[in-house]
């Protein structure tokens, strides 16, 4: 049900959008988007909803940590620990 | 950023599951809750990947596999009444019900059941069939019921007079706090669910590492998404610390999305719920509240639900405990398989057991 992959915004309506994954455009909603896409970007879609629009700097913020950490940097664990505090 | 190539690094996910294999010192025992995770594990080969001594477990986040045979027994006799025609989501309708039959048997039997893809579906049917009443079954966790709320939202604006819902949604962490409330349970980590948390939030999972000291991270669905979240729980069982860690912070936030966190809440009110294996878990389910009861079939079609034995010898309510494996089960691969299945672990993509047998893995991991 879940769709792991994100897919990209096409089209714009007032409560839906076209969405495309590998050529396949699909039609979805955008009631309870957390972030009110516009063409070209990036969403997170399951059951027909939209339900978060991805951010790049959030991505690849995302990556450098997982790079790091792949490199056995301990920078991270600072990084980590800031995280951590905005947490609670 | 295409948000999925740069996740598919073959050359990271190697570096990740080296570190992760330096870091490991004994073995430990991680649950995957989430049904997309399990299926994510098994289809991209990450077992492989994984040191030994590294054990994932599922736990009890397959929404099909959690509906209990009494569910599936009201939905069935919901769709065999004239002039009603059922609305579900694809992998509900094999699932068995006590008798051993499903869905799909009362649509061979000349029940009207559609299998659809949004609970938005659900309304175009009943516009289409305004003779008919039209029943969305609502199954499913967090990720699902803020779509299945605006969808009954939009049939309330829309004055929609044959549309119902029969919820039985549920909430995920009643079941975990339950599970990991029980000191007979050994599993040392928890893998978050990713699309979950996205509704709920990174910090919704406080409570389990502050009350039962358990290491909680978020995890994302490609390789490197888990191997990272892994990481980080190995990390934190190593050094002897409890927390919450988000490994997937480009989708998941601390505070969730707080839209679909309000929709939910003007739409649904907490209810005792049943679980398949684990029983009724106080305020673990949702219902519509006051405002929205024309819409709830159980409500205004006078549908039972009636305790109801699940099938003997299925070992799934232990499996989504996190208790027993698939290959345990005497049924597993002979009498049950993913054309003959006996329960719904079997049934749906994102069950264990059919994830056990269409990657053909022997009991050895
Ligand atoms: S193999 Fe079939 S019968 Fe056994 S636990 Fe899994 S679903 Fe149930």
């Amino acid at each position: 049900m879940c769709l792991a992959v994100p897919m990209q915004v096409r089209e714009i309506n007032d409560w839906s959008a076209v969405v495309e994954l590998e050529g396949i455009q699909r039609e979805v909603r955008l009631d309870i988007v957390d972030r009110r896409p516009v063409v070209g970007d990036y969403v997170i879609v399951h059951a027909g909803f939209a339900i978060h629009t991805l951010d790049a700097e959030e991505a690849k913020t995302n990556l450098r940590l997982m790079q790091e950490m792949a490199d056995g940097l301990d920078v991270l664990d600072g990084l980590d620990r800031q995280d951590q505090d905005s947490l609670q | 950023m295409k948000y999925v190539d740069e996740f598919r690094d073959q050359g990271l996910a190697r570096d990740l599951a080296a570190a992760l294999d330096r870091t490991l010192t004994r073995p430990r025992r991680i649950m995957e809750v989430c049904g997309t995770h399990t299926m994510a594990v098994f289809r991209s080969g990450l077992r492989s990947l994984l040191p030994e001594g590294l054990e994932l477990v599922s736990g009890p986040g397959c929404p099909v596999c959690v509906t209990s045979a009494a569910h599936v027994d009201a939905f069935l006799a919901l769709a065999g009444r004239p002039g009603v025609r059922v609305a579900t989501f694809g992998d509900l309708i094999r699932v068995p019900g006590s008798d051993g039959t499903s869905l799909a048997h009362a649509r061979s039997q000349g029940a009207q059941v559609e299998v659809v893809y949004s609970p938005m579906d659900g309304l175009t049917l009943a516009r289409n069939h305004p003779d008919e009443t039209v029943v969305f079954l609502g199954v499913g966790f967090e990720t699902t019921t803020p779509g299945v709320a605006a969808t009954v939202r939009a049939a309330r604006q829309e004055g929609l007079s044959n549309f119902f819902v029969f919820t039985t949604q549920k909430t995920m962490m009643p079941p975990l706090m339950a599970l990991f409330g029980d000191p007979d349970q050994s599993i040392d980590g928890l893998l978050c669910p990713g699309h979950v948390s996205a509704i709920i939030g990174a910090a919704a999972y406080g409570p389990l590492a502050e009350r039962y000291h358990l290491p909680c991270v978020v995890g994302g669905f490609e390789p490197v998404d888990i191997l990272q979240a892994l990481l980080l729980l190995v990390r934190q069982l190593e050094e002897g610390r409890s927390e919450v860690e988000n490994a997937y912070t480009r989708v998941v936030s601390p505070a969730g999305n707080l839209q679909a966190q309000s929709l939910v809440a003007e739409v649904f009110e907490p209810v005792d719920m049943e679980w398949r294996g684990l029983g009724v878990i106080p305020g673990s389910g949702l219902q519509l509240r006051a405002p929205y009861r024309a819409y709830d079939a159980q409500e205004c079609l006078g549908v039972e639900v009636v305790s109801a034995t699940e099938v003997r010898g299925c070992l799934c309510g232990r499996i989504l405990q996190g208790r027993a494996r698939p290959p345990e089960c005497p049924l597993f691969g002979s009498r049950c398989t993913p054309s003959t299945p006996i329960g719904p672990c079997m049934v749906s993509s994102e069950g264990t057991c059919s994830a056990y047998y269409n990657y053909s893995l022997s009991d050895s991991n």
